[in-house]
């Protein structure tokens, strides 16, 4: 029988001048885009591109929870449905939940519960559903980035974005934001995600063995990681709602109106709830 | 980033709005003496209170909120209306203006009418209560109903009202406005089609400067082109 034990230890996933299988260094992340508000139909979406992953992430509500028996009188239900299509990985992906994406599906919203403001909406629910479209290891990391966006383009109420990237090890190294290769070769996975601003951490899993000290080593490289994912995301958020703004102005220039000389700011009452 | 210009920048929830000597107002909240936003939105201050204008979100009723709702249920003592909120709100017979005698609701509204009714108290679990003892609550007869987005309520009825003033003066429609963002509309085809399509120009152009004038230009110019006849 071949000793399939060996495999892993022929391939070289870092070389001796630290470059990875892509040519990333231990600390970098794979190149992401984020767009937000990319669905008409959802209150809220995002959608993201992270290395090879392809996620869309929508968010509906805060809505009518139902069954009605899962409602809570006291707040809001975080739900969450992460789902990966059938064409996203190389051998067909069996449609449905499955064991792992219920798990990740509970996670996630778990994450999210700690950010949403819920009890603002007692006996309601929000909803978000991530589809991952294409794998490439770090699909959780990447929904829970793109929801996190979607949620704030719903404009539901919470504390910060979370923001969220794996670290592991491979060959022995730890490394920021495995590929498919050094996840299913390497050593240890070990998806985080943060609070940026307050430092929180609302999901922590890991998958393989690290030592404390490459732990802490790789608790470092995932939040330092996590506030420049932190960075893309308000980033997309302001591209979306910038754009629209400035499409206005675009579209239509200030008009030359009596009441408001050229140039002038406008007054806080101009976007505020107008006395009716 | 920039405001670019006469517009102002958006804010993300987390990102800070104010620090002490600041009181936190809708769409904002305080965590060690700073005040951060929760929600996407616009940064307002006025008299030390700190709130965000959010920019999308669902419609939460108030007390006191002019709604137009959609009758959905009927019970033997009231209707069961939807307000475009995620909370279901009852209107019971003795809030309707006619004498309701127990189980003879469905002769005054049925399933699928619309009304115009405000909003009576809302508790500290949300439960809604709708009344249409008001001068202007009236079932809603013949007409067109259309959506916008709660949050450009506001930019449709502008400052006391003139902005559903100007489109009511300029194309001679009755126009019901609801804080949910549902709004009627009734007229002859021609100008119903016209204010349908001023109010969609203003959700559109919500945060625009001179809005009212865009507006005003809009209707003017369809009005001179020639009627089909």
């Amino acid at each position: 029988m071949e000793d399939i034990e060996h495999f892993a230890k022929q391939m070289k996933l870092i070389d001796a001048d630290g470059r990875r299988l892509d040519g990333r260094k231990f600390n970098e992340l794979r190149p992401i885009r984020l767009e937000a508000g990319v669905l008409r139909r959802a209150d809220g979406s995002a959608y993201m591109e992270w290395g090879g992953n392809k996620v869309l992430a929508a968010v509906y509500g805060p809505r009518e929870a139902h069954p009605r028996h899962l409602q809570d009188p006291a707040r809001a239900l975080v739900q969450c449905r992460y789902n990966m299509a059938p064409f996203s990985v190389s051998d067909r992906k069996r449609p449905g939940p499955d064991r792992r994406s219920v798990e990740i599906s509970k996670v996630i919203s778990e994450a999210f519960s700690s950010v949403v403001f819920a009890e603002q909406f007692p006996r309601t629910s929000v909803d978000i559903f991530i589809e991952v479209l294409q794998a490439d290891a770090g699909t959780r990391c990447a929904g829970l980035t793109a929801a996190s966006v979607a949620l704030a383009d719903a404009g539901v109420p919470m504390r910060d974005l979370v923001a969220s990237c794996a670290s592991g090890k491979i060959d022995g190294v730890v490394c920021l934001d495995l590929n498919k290769d050094e996840d299913n070769f390497g050593d240890a996975d070990c998806p985080t995600a943060v609070v940026p601003r307050t430092g929180e951490i609302v999901l922590l899993q890991m998958d393989g063995h690290l030592t404390s000290d490459e732990f802490e080593k790789a608790m470092d490289l995932s939040i330092d990681a996590a506030r420049r994912i932190y960075d893309l995301q308000r980033d997309a958020l302001r591209r979306r709602y910038s754009v629209t703004l400035e499409d206005i102005l675009k579209e239509s220039p200030p008009v030359q109106s009596p009441m408001q000389p050229e140039g002038r700011l406008p007054s806080e009452d101009d976007f505020g709830p107008e006395g009716i | 980033m920039q405001g670019s210009g006469s517009l102002r920048p958006i804010v993300i929830p987390g990102e800070a709005v104010g620090g002490p000597g600041l009181k936190p107002g809708p769409g904002t909240y305080s965590e060690g003496g700073q005040l951060f936003a929760a929600q996407l939105g616009i940064r307002n201050e006025h008299d030390g209170l700190v709130s965000v204008i959010p920019l999308s979100g669902r419609y939460l009723p108030q007390r006191g909120d002019a709604v137009i709702g959609e009758v959905v249920d009927i019970g033997p003592s009231h209707w069961l209306l939807d307000i475009n909120s995620p909370y279901p709100a009852p209107l019971h017979g003795t809030e309707s203006p006619w004498r309701v005698e127990f189980g003879d609701t469905a002769r005054y509204l049925k399933v699928g009418d619309v009304i115009m009714c405000h909003v009576l108290s809302v508790d500290e679990i949300k439960r809604v209560q709708l009344t249409m003892q008001e001068r202007e609550a009236r079932k809603l007869n013949g007409g067109i109903l259309m959506e916008v987005s709660p949050t450009k309520v506001p930019r449709v009825i502008g400052k006391q009202g003139s902005m559903v003033s100007l489109i009511k003066d300029l194309t001679r429609c009755q126009i019901y406005v609801g804080q949910n963002g549902r709004i009627w509309l009734d007229g002859d085809d021609r100008s119903t089609a016209l204010a349908a399509m001023a109010i969609r120009l203003i959700e559109e152009r919500a945060q625009a400067v001179g809005l009212t004038e865009a507006v005003r230009e809009l209707i003017e110019r369809a009005a001179k082109e020639p009627r089909p006849s």
